[in-house]
């Protein structure tokens, strides 16, 4: 049991990192929920809106600023589904298995992305590209069954047309990248 | 001429692709410069038939959908220009301003979704123009147990699920001695299949604002809390532009229209969490804490958020209330059944031919509302159960479609009206399969914090996943009924209370398809073939 005890204990210390005030950008979000305890959640709303996951070291900052035990803050952050604290990919993809989806097959479409891109739930790919996601209702079910990548929502899918969906923004990233190269 | 074209904008038309058709409506206009009003609006309901168009020209009205942008050009040359050619007769949904031409429709009634895709949501004329904060100014007039008294004659009820009577609720808020007090407004519409909520918000969110107000005056509360989800972004937009509007006009604020009522709104992004639907958990989860639920009583009238008195109602329930001041208690009252007053909105989904948002009268039966308004199954299919009130209500059975749309007629027979959800269920759907999937979205939204529902709905969830891979007994039946027996007698909020219902009616209604998987190891729709039978 003792090598697992300090490979633990090396993963909570590393140095002590909040001897700086929090970097601007974070400052920023915090500055404007001092003193509002019922905060905590847009707080961290904000901060996944920033960041794009929730890192830690912005969460510890959150815990020392706003004066909150660090249990309380990862408490909250857990709790909630929309919280992740891993990187996400550039594309977000959330299958929508809700009633009506479901009744239409979307564990289908799920089922063929996770085989094309090699990936489960919640992963990401190894390009950094597509992270998958599952949400229980995106609240268009009469055009179910839907998907929804980052904020754009595609109705009356099939597996086929999901793939192809992702397959034109795999294409329209790489155009993306080919022209920043000099 | 006098020409407005409406293009419907809701998240349902935008996934349909409305803001295409939308900017070669645009294009077109502007390349002939005629003098039209184009207009986006919320969503008309018939979300079948999205992305819809709406012509209206020196109030003759014509309704199209499905609109692709490829349509756009005849439609546009048909209304102001050269004839009719290329326009096909399948996409007219109505040429009637009521709109009694389409069944879907024609047999609705709308109260709360009056003017969704009549009006532009981000502009406060139009909702000016059609009557609006006109009940906000007649309850001022009034003494506030006036009001409570015109809502409680209403029979309205509340609408998230649990019909409890609106006007005794308002009445014991108000009672408290202790100040302030606080409203809240649920729009955490979390039921997977459910969009009532969402639809009324993007498309008349000045409705939701009127109605609070008026509550707020009846109870003498200072504070109005909007707990939305997240998962719904124009929403929240629509919101925060409609209480940012509503302070310019002066409906918020100090002493609001002489009134000496001071009042002023908050919205909070619900961050995806099913049980926060449970007003203990959303008070919670408002006051940045985990949202779980506690113990009741106390009830949030006498113990609400930070422990002071304070009163949540849904959003629909909210919108209901401007036209019950403006129109009178009793025509309310004589909307729906001698028990519960006025509309309720449901959203038809699922394995049937008209999906979309409907409102009707309460006390229509379940089969008028599938048949009539929803055009009956897919594909001609036939159909096998109604599945009303999400993963908290019960399937009902084609043989008791007759049923009244009613709190007392419907739990009677194990099902709930619940916050509206309807899913139709056709012949290729096992039901088995049908309730292992509402077990494992309850399962997976447990917050953990009571033993019944964090172990029992696993513990069900497991034996409905052995049912479906044919590895379960007949006695398991026997098992499972007295298991959701348990959780359903002991957990501590609605959301473990309720999670056996689709559970045990199935088992009620639909004995001989859980017999099939036991018995015969055989599944009579095929689709448990996919576990490996």
């Amino acid at each position: 049991m003792a090598p697992q005890a300090s490979t633990l204990r090396k993963h909570i210390y590393q140095g002590d990192p909040l001897t700086a005030p929090p970097p601007p950008e974070l400052a920023a979000i915090l500055d404007r929920y001092r003193g509002q305890p019922d905060a905590l959640i847009t707080v961290l709303e904000e901060i996944q809106s920033h960041y794009g996951y929730l890192p830690e070291q912005p969460l510890r900052y959150t815990a020392r600023e706003l004066g909150f035990p660090l249990s309380r803050v990862y408490g909250v952050a857990t709790f909630y589904n929309l919280f992740h604290f891993n990187p996400p990919g550039r594309y977000i993809v959330r299958v929508c298995k809700g009633t009506a989806c479901h009744v239409n097959l979307s564990a289908e479409i799920l089922a063929h992305l996770k085989e094309k891109l090699g990936i489960n739930e919640d992963q990401t790919t190894p390009d950094g590209l597509f992270t998958l996601q599952t949400v229980a209702c995106m609240g268009a079910c009469s055009l179910a069954p839907v998907l929804v990548i980052n904020d754009v929502t595609y109705g009356r899918m099939t597996p086929e047309k999901a793939w192809e969906a992702l397959s034109a923004l795999r294409t329209e990233a790489a155009a993306a990248s080919e022209e920043e190269r000099p | 001429m006098n020409a407005t074209i409406r293009v419907g904008t809701s998240t349902c038309g935008l996934a349909a692709g409305a803001e295409a058709v939308l900017s070669a409506i645009e294009i077109y206009v502007h390349r002939r410069q005629l003098p039209v009003k184009i207009q986006r609006t919320g969503c008309l309901g018939a979300c079948h038939r999205e992305p819809l168009v709406e012509v209206i020209i020196d109030g003759s009205s014509a309704l199209y959908g499905p609109v692709t942008p490829e349509r756009v050009t005849p439609l546009m040359d048909y209304h102001f220009g050269a004839g009719g050619r290329g326009v096909s007769r399948d996409w007219v949904i109505s040429r009637r301003r009521d709109k009694s031409d389409y069944p879907f429709l024609a047999r609705q009634l709308k109260v709360t979704t009056q003017l969704c895709g009549i009006i532009d949501p981000y502009s406060l004329d139009d909702y000016l123009a059609n009557g609006g904060y006109q009940a906000f100014r007649e309850a001022l007039k009034m003494p506030p147990e006036r009001v409570i008294e015109i809502v409680t004659e209403s029979r309205l009820r509340g609408r998230g699920g649990a019909g409890f009577p609106t006007g005794r609720k308002w009445e014991i808020t108000r009672k408290q001695p202790r100040t302030p007090k606080f409203i809240i407004c649920n729009a955490d519409e979390g039921d997977p299949g459910a969009f009532m909520n969402r639809t009324v918000i993007e498309g008349d969110p000045h409705r939701v604002l009127e109605g609070m107000l008026i509550a707020a005056w009846a109870i003498g509360a200072s504070k109005g809390y909007i707990y939305v989800r997240a998962e719904y972004p124009l929403a929240v937009r629509a919101l925060r532009r409609a209480i940012e509007q509503a302070k310019e006009y002066g409906v918020t604020g100090r002493n609001i229209l002489g009134s000496g009522m001071d009042f002023e709104f908050v919205i909070k992004e619900g961050a995806g969490a099913f049980v926060c639907g449970e007003e203990t958990a959303l008070m919670h989860s408002i006051e940045g804490k985990r949202g779980m639920p506690r113990m009741r009583p106390p009830y949030p009238a006498e113990a609400g958020l930070w422990g002071y008195p304070t009163n949540i109602n849904n959003v629909e329930t909210y919108a209901s209330v401007p036209s019950i001041i403006l129109n009178g208690p009793s025509w309310y009252a004589n909307l729906g059944t001698e028990r519960s007053g006025g509309t309720k909105a449901f959203s038809l989904t699922g394995a049937v031919n008209h999906s979309g948002l409907v409102e009707v009268p309460m006390g229509m039966t379940v089969r008028e509302l599938v048949y009539d308004i929803g055009g009956g199954c897919k594909g001609g299919r036939e159909l096998k159960a109604v599945q009303l009130g999400g993963p908290s209500g019960g399937c009902m059975p084609a043989s008791l479609l007759d049923t009244r749309i009613d709190y007392e007629d419907l739990r009677a027979i194990g099902v709930i009206v619940g916050s509206g959800g309807i899913v139709v269920v056709d012949e290729t759907t096992c039901i088995v399969d049908f309730a292992r999937f509402f077990l494992s979205f309850t399962q997976d939204e447990s917050c953990g914090k009571c033993v019944p529902c964090r172990v029992g709905t696993r513990k069900i969830l497991n034996m409905l996943t052995n049912i479906t891979r044919a590895k379960a007994a007949p006695a398991d039946l026997d098992r499972l009924a007295s298991l959701c027996e348990t959780v359903h007698r002991t957990s501590l909020c609605g959301l473990g209370h309720t999670a056996p219902n689709p559970v045990l009616t199935t088992m009620r209604y639909f004995k001989d398809e859980y017999l099939a998987h036991v018995v015969d190891k055989r599944c009579p729709a095929g689709v448990c073939t996919l576990y490996g039978f």
